[in-house]
């Protein structure tokens, strides 16, 4: 259960940090050039935040305790392949849900 | 897709192109916004909780960061930093679209600002970069007209899922959702060789670190990874340079 002070700080803080993420280039430094060391590194903060989110989770899952489960190892497979052969983000939760759901009905 | 190169648009046509060039993407924000309103409520959260956050923060992969490690109880700050760090991509495009609108007036850029999204952007880049002859009003009108299909569906697909997700009973293994949900994310961000050594350095050193306290195992392959990436596309430069 999340705790509701936590949770209005996380949005309250997440809402005013994005926010000047957003305004910081096109408010503030207007027309004046970027180093171009720093876009290097922006270019790479969601491609490699997301994933080391998500493995751990796959490797150990909450859900079984933290041991590994063939099922869920499945459906994140499945979820990558899909996503690298579509690029479609939609159709790749679709393809890894029904994977998941249909590998722990089968194996009960 | 962007879908005029007239050089002289005016502001109210530049608008509903805009509008038509955005709309599509509609199929992509429903669903993405439906399953944050039913992960959000199967983690606790109240309709008015889920509605005010994707008001708020208007940014989905970093609110799906933010449930994931506010259910795991991690430190508010660890929440904070990592799902700012999922933003950081908000910064680049508003460093991209700061050539074609940033000698706008200060309150259009300002509003503009909160409605830097990845559709809002991707489509806007695409037809400044088309119709480079655009005067800078019809460029934000063009802007305007590409976050109106979209927003309003952010919000009200927000407010669907989470009144869904109170229906759905505990038995569906919904835990497994968020995992996939930035797994699926993950392979269209994966364009050049750089982006996928960020990826696969980020995977490693975050099962490396799996045990380190407070979460501060993903801000460490966060880091990683992107130093690796910025490091990858350097050398990638260097050898395009020399070749």
């Amino acid at each position: 259960m999340i705790d509701a002070s936590t949770l209005w700080i996380v949005i309250v803080g997440l809402g005013l940090g994005s926010y000047l993420l957003r305004f910081a280039f096109l408010g503030l430094v207007g027309d004046r050039p970027i180093p171009p060391w720093l876009l290097r590194h922006l270019r790479y903060t969601a491609v490699a935040v997301l994933p080391a989110l998500a493995v751990p989770q796959v490797v150990w899952p909450e859900a079984t305790g933290g041991a590994p489960d063939a099922p869920r190892i499945a459906a994140a497979a499945v979820t990558v392949l899909v996503g690298l052969w579509t690029k479609n983000v939609i159709a790749a939760i679709v393809c890894g849900a029904g994977t998941l759901y249909g590998l722990l009905w089968l194996l009960g | 897709m962007p879908s005029t190169t007239a050089k002289t648009l005016t502001s109210g046509r530049a608008f509903w192109t805009g509008f038509r060039d955005g709309t599509p993407f509609v199929l992509v924000v429903g669903p993405f916004a439906v399953l944050f309103g039913v992960l959000a409520a199967e983690a606790g959260l109240n309709v008015l909780e889920i509605l005010v956050f994707s008001v708020v923060v208007i940014a989905g992969a970093a609110q799906f960061t933010a449930l994931q490690l506010m259910t795991e109880d991690a430190p508010t700050v660890v929440v904070l930093a990592s799902a700012l760090a999922v933003n950081l991509r908000m910064a680049m495009y508003s460093a991209s679209l700061t050539p074609w609108i940033g000698a706008a007036p200060l309150w259009q850029r300002a509003i503009a600002a909160y409605f830097v999204l990845d559709q809002s952007y991707a489509c806007s880049i695409v037809q400044f970069e088309k119709a480079p002859g655009m005067s800078i009003p019809a460029r934000v009108a063009y802007f305007a007209g590409a976050v109106c299909p979209v927003v309003p569906v952010w919000y009200g697909a927000t407010v669907a899922g989470a009144l869904i997700g109170t229906q759905i009973p505990e038995s569906w293994a919904l835990d497994f959702a968020l995992p996939i949900t930035f797994l699926a994310m993950i392979a269209p961000m994966l364009r050049t060789p750089a982006h996928v050594i960020a990826a696969l350095v980020a995977v490693v050193v975050s099962l490396l670190t799996a045990g380190v306290p407070y979460s501060l195992g993903l801000i460490i392959a966060g880091v990683s990874g992107m130093m690796a990436g910025a490091r990858a596309e350097l050398r990638a430069d260097v050898r395009k340079a020399a070749a």
